[in-house]
């Protein structure tokens, strides 16, 4: 690996004071930022020298900057997460940028992700998307069952457990074209149909589940796969298939 | 808008989608079959295949599903549209689509409107006349017999009638003293007892031939039907293999269902353009 440089960067970063101000894209300059650091180091650098000039730091999501939590956010040059793939923003690098770059950073864009503050958004139609279905109901008295001692077969909780990697940061949503959430909805629907446990609520799931994506206003999805490329966790397609093969079947029923 | 039951999740409206889309991925294959008459067959094979196709109740039957089916699948895509522009009311200032979808899927909707002009003026052009125009020429072969050039009406029995036995209307029959007028386009009438005798074929391949070899707008005809399967082809590139994703099907299948789809993009908008390149410019 190269030895860590410093680069002097351009930034364009949304700032918007509240959800219901009109927002704009600001021009920032930042000199000697270390290509070692993180991307999220490299906003608080920028935060640093904001508050020294006494004005107001840029607002971002992050939390456990080690890629499993999903709370940062951010598309970056075009791109959920930035320009690499498999990553959340806390693991992007500014070794993937030159010295001299532009950077072009902006909240998530959906209807039903509405800006809280700059690069903010309130993601909480996913909590209510996972409420309206993404659970299992477990009968906890005190006599619970191991979940290892019902059998799966290892093909099944293969793919369950790819489905359950879905972190639900909303990076699915920020790049389709149509803002859907069928990748999201779609992994959290096969993580449980898949499971001899989650079949027993199988039909309500999957009916309740895209019954409230629909109304928090995501989009349709039109099958472009976007969202499977930028999806930090590589959550497949085939998640969105299997939830259509579970709505017709529920619909049927 | 969208409240009916069929239209009003968003999944049904991919079914309804993919449904419709597959129906006229089959329909564009057996138009196809029919179209390459035009290069493999005669005149006469096309016209009785024209025939069949616009007076067999089975093949109404499937026309009226394609109807149904091609302004389903575009109303079905404009409410998709409007609804996915809808979920993104603030774009994005900097955005980089190609880095993680092709250009087809991106532009379905745009290829799929410009796939419904063709289809209107298309269907002016060809089915409009087969279907309504008065006009529409009736199939008849030259023969050369003792040094003499005759043009005769073939009929669906297999007989021939000298076209100049042949009144364009009753009165005109009468006025000229032909014992056969023309009715309903291709029926051929006896003059006195007004009764039909036979029936001719409406002469389509000469409807087409004559569309494509215009000396003044064959050429620009054949370039605008050559640039619609071009778009036709990029839509059917995403279109045929995302149906199968939208019915759910994503398995083991879904490697070949994409090559299938890939030949079928390709394969059949060429094969439609060859043929009016080949009327325009080798025959």
């Amino acid at each position: 690996m190269s030895a860590a440089k410093n680069i002097n960067i351009n930034l364009k970063i949304w700032r918007q004071k509240n959800a219901k101000s009109k927002g704009s894209m600001e021009t920032y300059k930042l000199d000697n930022v270390s290509t070692a650091s993180s991307f999220l180091e490299m906003l608080d650098q920028l935060n640093e020298q904001l508050i020294n000039e006494r004005k107001e730091p840029v607002a971002f999501d992050h939390d456990c900057r080690e890629g499993i939590c999903g709370m940062c956010s951010l598309y970056i040059n075009g791109r959920a997460h930035g320009p690499d793939t498999g990553i959340t923003t806390c693991q992007l690098h500014m070794r993937m940028f030159n010295d001299g770059d532009t950077i072009y950073i902006e909240p998530w864009r959906s209807k039903a992700f509405p800006v809280i503050k700059d690069l903010v958004v309130d993601r909480s139609a996913f909590d209510r998307i996972q409420q309206a279905g993404g659970f299992v109901s477990v009968n906890t008295s005190g006599n619970t069952i191991d979940a290892n001692a019902t059998p799966i077969p290892k093909h099944d909780a293969d793919k369950a457990f790819e489905a359950a990697a879905c972190i639900g940061c909303g990076a699915c949503v920020a790049t389709c074209k149509n803002g859907s959430a069928m990748l999201f909805v779609g992994a959290k629907v096969s993580q449980y149909a898949l499971l001899p446990q989650g079949k027993v609520e199988a039909t309500n799931r999957v009916l309740n589940m895209v019954r409230q994506m629909d109304e928090e206003g995501f989009g349709n999805c039109t099958n472009t796969g976007a969202c499977e490329i930028e999806c930090p966790k590589g959550i497949s397609l085939e998640n969105i298939a299997r939830m259509n093969r579970e709505f017709l079947k529920a619909s049927l029923k | 808008m969208a409240k009916s039951a069929l239209l009003k999740s968003s999944i049904v409206k991919k079914y309804w989608m993919a449904l419709t889309g597959l129906f006229l991925c089959l329909f564009l294959a057996g138009h196809l079959a029919g179209n390459l008459q035009l290069i493999f067959g005669d005149a006469l094979q096309f016209n009785q295949y024209a025939l069949f196709m616009t007076s067999n109740p089975a093949v109404k039957l499937l026309s009226y599903v394609t109807y149904f089916s091609i302004l389903f699948h575009a109303i079905d895509g404009v409410l998709l549209t409007y609804q996915n522009v809808k979920a993104r009311p603030i774009g994005y200032a900097k955005s980089n689509p190609s880095a993680n979808s092709s250009f087809s899927s991106r532009n379905m909707a745009v290829l799929g409107t410009l796939i419904l002009v063709f289809i209107v003026t298309h269907m002016v052009n060809f089915w409009a006349k087969m279907h309504f125009d008065k006009n529409m020429p009736v199939y008849a072969v030259t023969v050369e017999a003792m040094g003499q050039k005759q043009n005769l009406y073939y009929t669906t029995s297999g007989n021939y009638i000298p076209v100049e036995s042949v009144g364009k209307n009753v009165q005109d029959a009468t006025q000229n003293g032909q014992q056969i007028y023309l009715e309903n386009g291709r029926e051929f009438f006896n003059t006195q007892a007004k009764i039909k005798v036979s029936e001719g074929y409406k002469d389509l391949h000469k409807i087409t031939f004559a569309f494509f070899q215009h000396p003044k707008t064959g050429l620009i005809a054949t370039i605008l039907y050559v640039l619609a399967m071009i778009v036709l082809s990029f839509h059917l590139l995403h279109g045929f293999q995302s149906a199968f994703q939208s019915l759910g099907v994503n398995n083991k299948f879904t490697p070949a269902i994409k090559t299938f789809g890939t030949l079928f993009a390709i394969i059949v908008p060429l094969l439609f353009a060859i043929i009016p390149v080949y009327i325009h410019f080798v025959k």
